[in-house]
């Protein structure tokens, strides 16, 4: 027994390859949730007890005595945590926001109509910045998320507890979405594996929007392969979605296959100056020579127009935001203020009262850029440098089949830390941010820890709907490296 | 131009949302602090840029005119914080 | 001498089956909160994906318009507070219409006007509050309306009378009927329609300041809300005044204006593209083949009518207003070739039908076939036109044929002289005084010899044989 792994720690691949029962594995995911969640807080909600068993969504209606018949499929019987902007039908979804407190919406994601197809057991909902806005899971109603590996330090965000969660073993595999870095940053701060797709991969059906041409759902895991299997599950056309791409998707675990021989890989000149952390670019280095000894080839490229993105995202992404987040205004569902004098005051008071200090101040910056007079000078130039931006892209790829960079500029940061200062904390996602304005797909898998043991995050850029040239790097260089085994002390 | 408590206030209100005096002043002072930051933008020739609102080159996205079965009431108004019958109840709108 | 200056925004509402952006129905007058989803209530998560059909008739709308159709044309968020809105903005178009630059001709009395049709270009409807409730301290929400889709209409400000908006609004009503794309009923709101109004001295190019008038709830609201509007606008201004640029609402059961609100709250409605729609681009092929399916409309219809049947203009454009009506009167023509006797019977005795019975002209309850029958029958004599009217009335009732009925009911007309010779006797005998009274030169007392002739046969009797019947008689006795 004491050989054998603990179930909670295999992944979805391991525990696919085993003969063991559902009730064991999940038996095993409770305690261990029971055990951490008490120093993490991963979940907004988590599975909870009910009967003798746990509050999750069976797959197939669960009878009294919850006999688990788990329907077959490529996730059978995998437990998945949903971050909590992602609808479930009948379970509370609330952005980890007061205003949408006790929203119980009446209609399943995509994503999570395709899990429940493929098997799986949602576990319970993750914690997160409110409404995805932070890099920190610090602005949430239900308190911040701890990162595994050093309870003092954020777990990133906005997907922190999704990030968290895989990290700390309490859950198999989670979902969580990504704006400008959302995916990617938690799970390199917290030592997985996180890919944000390219824009039109996966329906945002069911997805609350932050930044409607930002967004989108990605999976955070324990390896590049899972990755993989949970891509080939959410992907795909969704007629729900207009903004979703037609487009066939091939099998992404064919692509575990370890070739990289003669892969061109750019390096952007503009990502490798300044502000970046000396154990970061050491992991960086470390990471370059890895891939090299595989038969990669690194050429140095120029996305000139870097220095831009930070601030067309933060025109773009809160105007979309503030607009986005109108709805929210305690007249059909969520938090409203009912001592109120009228419908406006009861507008502002629900809305002053519901929403946290980031949100608010993003809306406001949102409202603000996209108001009369300001609109070209910010909203319209604003879009059209994210033109620039996309080109800078389109050129590079001209010659390169991906790009690397680290995820982000340093590692975990402390709780507090950045809280004061919302501006330090937008230039955190200086790596991240470019990717969603183009529309490309990137992955962050772990490169390296700093002497405190703290994660770091490499993170592979490729062209749209290229994902299949993400797995095959990141497979190749997980495949040389043990970071992934490295797991949190709790 | 420095943005005023007074430019913070109309915005607030646009995006209906109150705010006290302190939050007032700290919201006029924390978004000077972005506007200089992404004013950046202001520097860059811009001119014959297209701008790009959609990332991915997709047009003509269409449903069938089909009818799909909509929500059961009860579905439509169980997160309502005020309904009466059939209706959402929401303070007097007064025009 | 001051000149009035009208601007109308006509919205319509498009007849598709199911909602702009969703599948919800779009069926009036279901239960409240019943036709809903998460789409169209704008729930967390939701996104909108356009009805392919609202595209064509918006398109179909704006050709008939004679307006410019850009290859390129995008949705807009419009951002504002209000309860009936689900996601506190609406989705519409700003910076780059369906439409526009068209022109509509309408009638004036020495001919035509052409009026500038600005801008067509798509949006989704609100849902409606309702005040009137158990709670006088609230509002109450139905959602049924919310998504369904709008096509709005801005003209230039270029219509000189609450009567020649009055002429634009029924040609577009009859315009958009042709295509139909909406049924147009101001009543049920399927048409609403805002006007701008402004006077300056004649001659001057500069506008006069405006007021917006809403709420105009019927044609005839449209008329005297604007004639009620001109008139305060005069009075100040001929008292020396300045009009208040402000947005009134037309209160039809009073009469009169009240304001709804002033130009210092005006809104900022924060327009940018909508990120949840893609664009829509047209090759003029996919225009073309929407030109194609566009029937004749009305004006086209009107001088061919004039033209091919020698109608008045007058009666043409009564025969027009309506393509139903104008398509029976056509197929009728296949038939019977007297065009003007064709044309007075349904502008008389079958329109009357259609309006008693609040029928709409599409639903015709009866075939052209069996129209045209009666119509012969009436002119060969077997029915005179007066037991014509009661067939007609039967035939709407029952749709039974016409000589069905007269079979049925003993309706034929007698013009039996052998039967009619001893019913003219009869009346003879009983009424003396008035034969006496013809004899002396009384005209009116033969109508009322023909009246008892009419009511004994019930009034089936031939007229003009008992007429002339009757004056032999009468002169041999």
């Amino acid at each position: 027994m004491d050989n054998k792994k603990d179930l909670f720690s295999l992944t979805a691949g391991e525990i696919t390859g085993q003969k063991h029962g559902t009730e064991e594995l999940v038996s095993s995911l409770a305690k261990r949730v029971e055990a951490v969640e008490k120093k993490v807080h991963a979940f907004a909600k988590k599975p909870q007890a009910r009967g003798q068993w746990f509050g999750f969504h069976w797959p197939k209606p669960q009878t009294e005595n919850c006999n688990l018949t788990i329907r077959s499929g490529p996730l059978s019987g995998i437990p998945v945590s949903i971050k909590d902007n992602i609808c479930v039908k009948d379970d509370e979804t609330t952005c980890a926001s007061k205003i949408l407190s006790g929203f119980k919406p009446p209609y399943d994601a995509e994503v999570i109509r395709r899990l429940k197809d493929a098997g799986a057991i949602l576990w319970g909902k993750t914690n997160m910045d409110e409404f995805a806005f932070g890099s920190s899971t610090e602005n949430s109603s239900y308190g911040p998320t701890r990162n595994p590996h050093n309870l003092e330090c954020v777990p990133g965000g906005s997907s922190g507890g999704s990030a968290a969660a895989v990290a700390a073993d309490e859950t198999i595999i989670s979902l969580g979405s990504d704006t400008g870095g959302s995916i990617r940053q938690p799970a390199a701060f917290c030592g997985v594996v996180g890919l944000k797709p390219t824009y039109g991969r996966v329906s945002r059906y069911g997805l609350i929007a932050f930044a409607s041409s930002l967004d989108q759902i990605g999976p955070i895991t324990k390896d590049v392969r899972d990755c993989a299997v949970m891509m080939n599950i959410i992907s795909g056309y969704d007629p729900k979605d207009s903004t979703s791409a037609n487009i066939e998707v091939p099998d992404f675990t064919k692509s575990l296959n370890g070739e990289i021989k003669n892969l061109r890989v750019g390096l952007p000149k503009e990502y490798f100056t300044h502000g970046m952390d000396n154990e970061v670019k050491a992991a960086m280095d470390e990471a370059i020579a890895t891939l090299k000894t595989k038969g990669a080839k690194f050429i140095e490229i120029s996305l000139p127009h870097t220095e831009y993105a930070v601030a067309v995202y933060y025109i773009v992404a809160t105007a979309e935001a503030s607009s986005n987040l109108a709805r929210f205004d305690g007249v059909q569902y969520g938090f409203r203020q009912m001592n109120s004098s009228g419908l406006i005051d009861m507008y502002k008071n629900s809305r002053g009262e519901g929403f946290g200090n980031e949100a608010k101040r993003r809306i406001i910056l949102g409202t603000y850029v996209l108001s009369s007079g300001y609109y070209d000078a910010y909203y319209l130039r604003a879009q059209k440098v994210r033109t620039l931006i996309k080109r800078d892209f389109d050129t590079a790829f001209k010659e390169i089949d991906c790009i690397i960079t680290p995820t982000s500029p340093t590692p975990a940061f402390k709780i507090g830390e950045k809280a004061t200062d919302p501006l330090k904390m937008y230039l955190s996602d200086i790596y991240t941010i470019s990717v969603n304005l183009a529309g490309v797909p990137a992955i962050s898998i772990p490169c390296g820890f700093t002497k405190e043991k703290l994660p770091v995050g490499l993170q592979i850029i490729a062209k749209p709907f290229d994902e299949e040239m993400l797995f095959k790097a990141a497979f190749a260089y997980e495949s040389q490296t043990n970071w992934r085994k490295i797991k949190p002390k709790l | 131009m420095p943005i005023s408590k007074s430019e913070v206030k109309y915005t607030a209100d646009l995006a209906r949302i109150k705010l006290n005096d302190e939050e007032l002043e700290i919201l006029a002072i924390q978004l000077q602090k972005i506007v200089d930051f992404i004013d950046k933008l202001k520097a860059l020739d811009i001119s014959g840029i297209e701008p790009t609102s959609h990332v991915l080159p997709l047009h003509n996205v269409f449903r069938q005119d089909e009818l799909t079965p909509s929500l059961k009431t009860e579905d439509t108004l169980k997160n309502a914080p005020s309904k009466e019958g059939n209706f959402f109840k929401v303070p007097k709108v007064i025009d | 001498m001051l000149e009035t200056v009208i601007g109308l925004e006509v919205h319509v509402q498009l007849k598709t089956k199911t909602k702009a952006f969703c599948g919800c129905s779009t069926e009036f007058g279901r239960l409240p909160n019943s036709q809903v989803c998460p789409v169209c209530l704008g729930f967390p998560g939701s996104l909108p994906v356009l009805n392919k059909t609202v595209l064509e008739y918006g398109i179909k709308v704006g050709v008939a318009l004679n307006c410019k159709i850009p290859e390129y044309t995008k949705f807009d968020r419009k951002n504002y507070f209000y309860p009936d809105l689900p996601k506190n903005y609406q989705i519409s178009q700003y910076d780059q219409p369906l439409a526009q630059s068209g022109y509509l001709d309408i009638a004036i009395e020495n001919g035509t006007k052409r009026i500038t049709i600005k801008r067509v270009h798509l949006e989704e409807d609100a849902g409606k509050l309702i005040h009137e409730g158990t709670d006088s301290s609230a509002s109450y929400v139905d959602y049924n309306r919310a998504g369904i889709p709008l096509l709005e209409i801005v003209s230039e400000p270029e219509l000189n009378s609450p009567d020649e908006a009055y002429q634009y609004l029924t040609t577009l009503k009859s315009i958009i009927r042709y295509l139909d794309v909406s049924d147009c009923d101001m009543e049920k709101g399927s048409l609403r329609c805002d006007a701008n109004i402004s006077l300056r001295p004649c001659g001057e190019k500069k506008l006069g300041v405006k007021t917006e008038l809403k709420n105009m709830n019927s044609f005839k609201a449209v008329k005297s809300g604007l004639e009620y509007e001109i008139k305060r606008q005069l009075a100040i201004l001929e008292a020396g005044g300045k009009v208040t640029q402000q947005t009134l609402l037309w209160d039809e059961k009073k009469q009169k204006t009240a304001v709804m609100r002033s130009k210092e709250e005006a809104h900022d409605y924060r327009y940018f593209p909508e990120p949840d729609l893609v664009p829509f681009i047209f090759k003029s092929a996919d225009i073309k083949i929407i030109k194609e399916t566009i029937p004749e409309l009305p004006q086209e219809k009107l001088l061919r009518f004039v033209k091919e049947f020698s109608l008045a203009p007058y009666e043409a454009n009564i025969l027009t207003s309506d393509k139903s009506l104008a398509d029976f009167f056509e197929k009728c023509s296949r038939g019977y070739k007297n065009y003007k006797n064709l044309s007075n019977w349904i502008i008389g005795a079958f329109l009357s039908e259609i309006n008693n019975r609040s029928i709409e002209p599409k639903d015709i309850p009866i075939t052209p076939e069996k129209f045209t029958l009666l119509l012969n029958l009436a002119d060969t004599g077997k029915i005179n036109s007066l037991t014509a009217k009661t067939v007609l009335s039967e035939m709407f009732e029952t749709q039974k044929s016409p000589d069905l009925i007269i079979s049925e009911k003993n309706l034929s007309q007698i013009s039996d002289s052998g039967e009619l010779e001893q019913i003219i006797t009869q009346i003879i005998n009983v009424n003396e005084k008035s034969v006496t009274d013809y004899k002396n030169g009384k005209a009116n007392a033969l109508m009322f010899l023909i009246g008892q002739a009419m009511k004994q046969t019930k009034g089936k009797a031939n007229p003009n044989m008992v007429t002339e019947m009757l004056k032999e008689r009468i002169k041999n006795a």
